[in-house]
C-alpha cells in the first residue's frame, strides 16, 4: 500500500517536471526567437536607412530590402504555430490572419507593381517600427525586464501605426490591379479538366473590401488590450 | 388515487434538505380500501430566477406535484410572453444542464418550494422550417443555372441546354437528393429538439446555398469539360451515387423505426433485413458514411473543383457530428459494441 502510494506520488512529480522543462525549453525557445526577430527588423531599419541617406532617394529602396524582408516575415509564421500549441496565449485566428495578411502582401502582391509606389515605402516603414517595438516587448517580458517605455509603445504607437499600415497595403493593392488585369497573372481560366476557375484581379477586389469588417476587429482588440494592461497598471499605482 | 397522496407526503420528508428522488412509478400492492376523505395532494410552489442576475422572474403556487417541465414553461410563458417555451431553458442549477420537457416536478430533487434557474436560448426556429428552406435553395439555385436564366453566363446561352449528356445526368442527381431530402424531413425523419437559435438558419442557408451555386455554375457553364474518362466514369460514378442514396435512405427508415412516434427515446441501431444497414456492424452513422459516398460519387460524374471542395467540407462536418454521436452512445449504452466506427469503418 505505502509502495504504492509512494508510487502516485513519484509519478506526480515526473510529470510536474517534466511539464517545468517542457516550460522551461519552451520560454529558452522564444526568447531566442523574439530576440532573432527583433534582431532581423532592426537589420531592416538600418539597411533602409543606410540606403536613403546614400542614395538620398526612396526609388530601388525595397528591391534592396525585399529579400531580407521576405525571410524575415515569413518566419512569422512560427507564431500561429505558437498559438496552436499552447505557449504563447493567443487566438489562433487573430495570429493566423495577421501573418497571412502581411505574407500575402510580401510575396503576391508587391512582385505585380511598380516596387517604387510611395505606398510600399508607407508601409514597410510602419511594419518595421511595429516588428521591433512588438518583438522586443516580447523579448523583455520574457527576461522579465520590461522597460516602461517599451511597454507604452507597443500598446499606444499602433494607434497611429495601424492605420497607416492598412493605408499603405490597400494604396499598394490597388496600385496592383491594373498590371493584374492586363497579366492575368495567377488566374485560371476555362475551360480546364477541373471544372473551376479563378480570377486574382476579382480576387484582391475581395481581399481589399474585406479590410473592412477585419480591420477595425483588431484594431479594437488591440485597444480593449491597451486598456487592460495600461489601465490596470494605473489603478496599482492610484493604491501606492 | 392513493398512491398519488402517499407520494406526496414524501416531499415533505425531503424538506430538510436530503435528497429524495422517487424510485419510478409507484407499485400498486394491496389497495387499501378507498379513503373517501380528501386526498392530500401537496401542491408545489416554484419560484424561477434569473440564471445570471438571480432575479426573482416568476412566482408560481398551486403547481401539480406531476406537473411536467413543459407545463411549467407553458405557466412561465404566460407571465413573460416574449419568452415562449421553446425558448426557455430551466435548470436546477444556473450552470448545470437544462432540464427535459418531460421531467416530472415530484421526481426532482426539490422541496415542495422548487426554485428554478432560467436561461434565455434567443429567438428559436423550428428544425423543420430550416431542413425545409436550406434544402429547397439548392433545389431552385441549381435548377436556375441548369436552364440558364439570364444574367449568369454570356447573353447568347441565355435558356440554351448543354450539349453534354453527363450534365443532364448531373442536373437529374442533384435534384433527386435535394427533393429526397425534403421529402425525409416532411415525412420520415424524427426530430429529438423541436427548436434551434435563429442565427442557424442564416448560417446553414449561406453554407448550402452558396456552395449550391458555386458548383452548379460550373457544372452547367457553356465551356464545362466533361470528365476525362468518358462513359466509364460517369457510369461507376452514378452507381456509387445510386448506391449509397438507397443506402443513405435505408438508415434513415432504420433509425425512424428505432424510435416510436412521438416519443423521444433513444436505442442502439442494429442491422436489419435489409443489407444496406449492415453497414451498421462497423458504423455509428452510417447515414453521414452513404452522405459521403454519394457525394464522392458526383464530384467523380461531375469532375468539378467546386464539388470536391464541397465534398471535403461536408466530410469534416459529418466527421465531427458523427465523432460526437459516437460518443454519445458510449456514454448512454454500456454494451454498446466495440467493433463499430464513428463514420468509416476502422478508420475514423
Amino acid at each position: 500500500m505505502a509502495s504504492g502510494e509512494e508510487d502516485g506520488t513519484v509519478e506526480e512529480k515526473e510529470t510536474n517536471n517534466k511539464k517545468r522543462t517542457k516550460g522551461a525549453i519552451a520560454t529558452a525557445w522564444l526568447t531566442f526567437y523574439n530576440i532573432a526577430m527583433t534582431a532581423g527588423w532592426l537589420v531592416l531599419a538600418v539597411a533602409m536607412v543606410r540606403y536613403y541617406l546614400q542614395k538620398g532617394t526612396h526609388k530601388g529602396l525595397y528591391r534592396n530590402i525585399a529579400r531580407t524582408l521576405k525571410f524575415f516575415q515569413t518566419f512569422a509564421l512560427l507564431e500561429v504555430g505558437h498559438c496552436a500549441i499552447g505557449i504563447v496565449r493567443t487566438s489562433v485566428i487573430v495570429t493566423g490572419v495577421q501573418v497571412c495578411s502581411r505574407i500575402f502582401m510580401v510575396w503576391f502582391v508587391t512582385n505585380s507593381i511598380r516596387q517604387n509606389e510611395e505606398s510600399v515605402i508607407l508601409f514597410v516603414v510602419v511594419w518595421t517600427i511595429t516588428e521591433i517595438t512588438r518583438y522586443s516587448f516580447y523579448t523583455f517580458n520574457l527576461l522579465n525586464h520590461l522597460p516602461y517605455f517599451i511597454k507604452w509603445a507597443r500598446y499606444n504607437m499602433f494607434i497611429v501605426m495601424y492605420p497607416l499600415g492598412v493605408i499603405g497595403e490597400l494604396l499598394t493593392i490597388h496600385a496592383s490591379l491594373p498590371y493584374v488585369r492586363r497579366s492575368g497573372m495567377y488566374s485560371l481560366r476555362l475551360p480546364n479538366k477541373y471544372n473551376v476557375s479563378f480570377d486574382y484581379y476579382y480576387f484582391l477586389i475581395i481581399v481589399m473590401l474585406s479590410y473592412i469588417p477585419l480591420f477595425p476587429q483588431l484594431y479594437f482588440h488591440m485597444l480593449r488590450q491597451r486598456r487592460r494592461v495600461l489601465h490596470g497598471e494605473i489603478v496599482v499605482e492610484k493604491d501606492e | 388515487m392513493d398512491t398519488l397522496a402517499l407520494e406526496a407526503t414524501q416531499p415533505k420528508k425531503a424538506q430538510n434538505g436530503a435528497l429524495v428522488l422517487l424510485p419510478g412509478p409507484p407499485i400498486p400492492a394491496k389497495r387499501k380500501p378507498a379513503k373517501k376523505t380528501k386526498k392530500a395532494v401537496v401542491f408545489f410552489e416554484v419560484e424561477i430566477l434569473d440564471a445570471k442576475t438571480k432575479d426573482k422572474l416568476c412566482f408560481l403556487d398551486k403547481v401539480e406535484p406531476n406537473a411536467t417541465i413543459g407545463e411549467i414553461k407553458s405557466m412561465f410563458h404566460k407571465s413573460h410572453p416574449q419568452w415562449y417555451p421553446a425558448r426557455q431553458s430551466i435548470r436546477l442549477d444556473p450552470k448545470g444542464k437544462s432540464l427535459k420537457d418531460e421531467d416530472v416536478l415530484q421526481h426532482l430533487p426539490v422541496g415542495t418550494t422548487a426554485t428554478f434557474y432560467f436561461r434565455d436560448l434567443g429567438a428559436q426556429i423550428s428544425w423543420v422550417t430550416v431542413f425545409l428552406t436550406e434544402y429547397a435553395g439548392p433545389l431552385l439555385i441549381y435548377l436556375m443555372f441548369y436552364f440558364r436564366v439570364p444574367f449568369i453566363y454570356v447573353p447568347k446561352y441565355d435558356f440554351t441546354t448543354s450539349k453534354h449528356w453527363v450534365v443532364h445526368l448531373a442536373c437529374m442527381c442533384h435534384s433527386f437528393h435535394y427533393v429526397k431530402r425534403l421529402l425525409e424531413t416532411l415525412f420520415v425523419h424524427r426530430f429529438s429538439h423541436g427548436t434551434m437559435p435563429l442565427r442557424n438558419i442564416f448560417k446553414n442557408c449561406t453554407y448550402y446555398w452558396g456552395f449550391a451555386a458555386w458548383m452548379a455554375y460550373y457544372i452547367n457553364h457553356p465551356l464545362y469539360t466533361p470528365p476525362t474518362y468518358g462513359e466509364q466514369q460517369i457510369r461507376l460514378a452514378l452507381t456509387v451515387f445510386l448506391f449509397c442514396q438507397i443506402g443513405n435512405f435505408s438508415i434513415h427508415i432504420a433509425l425512424r423505426n428505432l424510435r416510436p412516434p412521438g416519443s423521444k427515446t433513444r436505442k442502439i441501431p442494429y442491422p436489419t433485413k435489409n443489407p444496406f444497414t449492415w453497414i451498421f456492424l462497423l458504423v455509428s452513422c452510417p447515414n453521414y458514411t452513404y452522405e459521403l459516398g454519394s457525394w464522392l460519387g458526383f464530384t467523380l460524374m461531375t469532375q468539378c473543383l467546386p464539388v470536391a471542395a464541397f465534398t471535403l467540407v461536408g466530410f469534416i462536418q459529418m466527421t465531427v457530428w458523427a465523432k460526437g454521436k459516437h460518443r454519445s452512445y458510449l456514454k448512454e449504452f454500456r454494451d454498446y459494441p466495440t467493433l463499430r466506427s464513428p463514420i468509416l469503418p476502422f478508420i475514423l
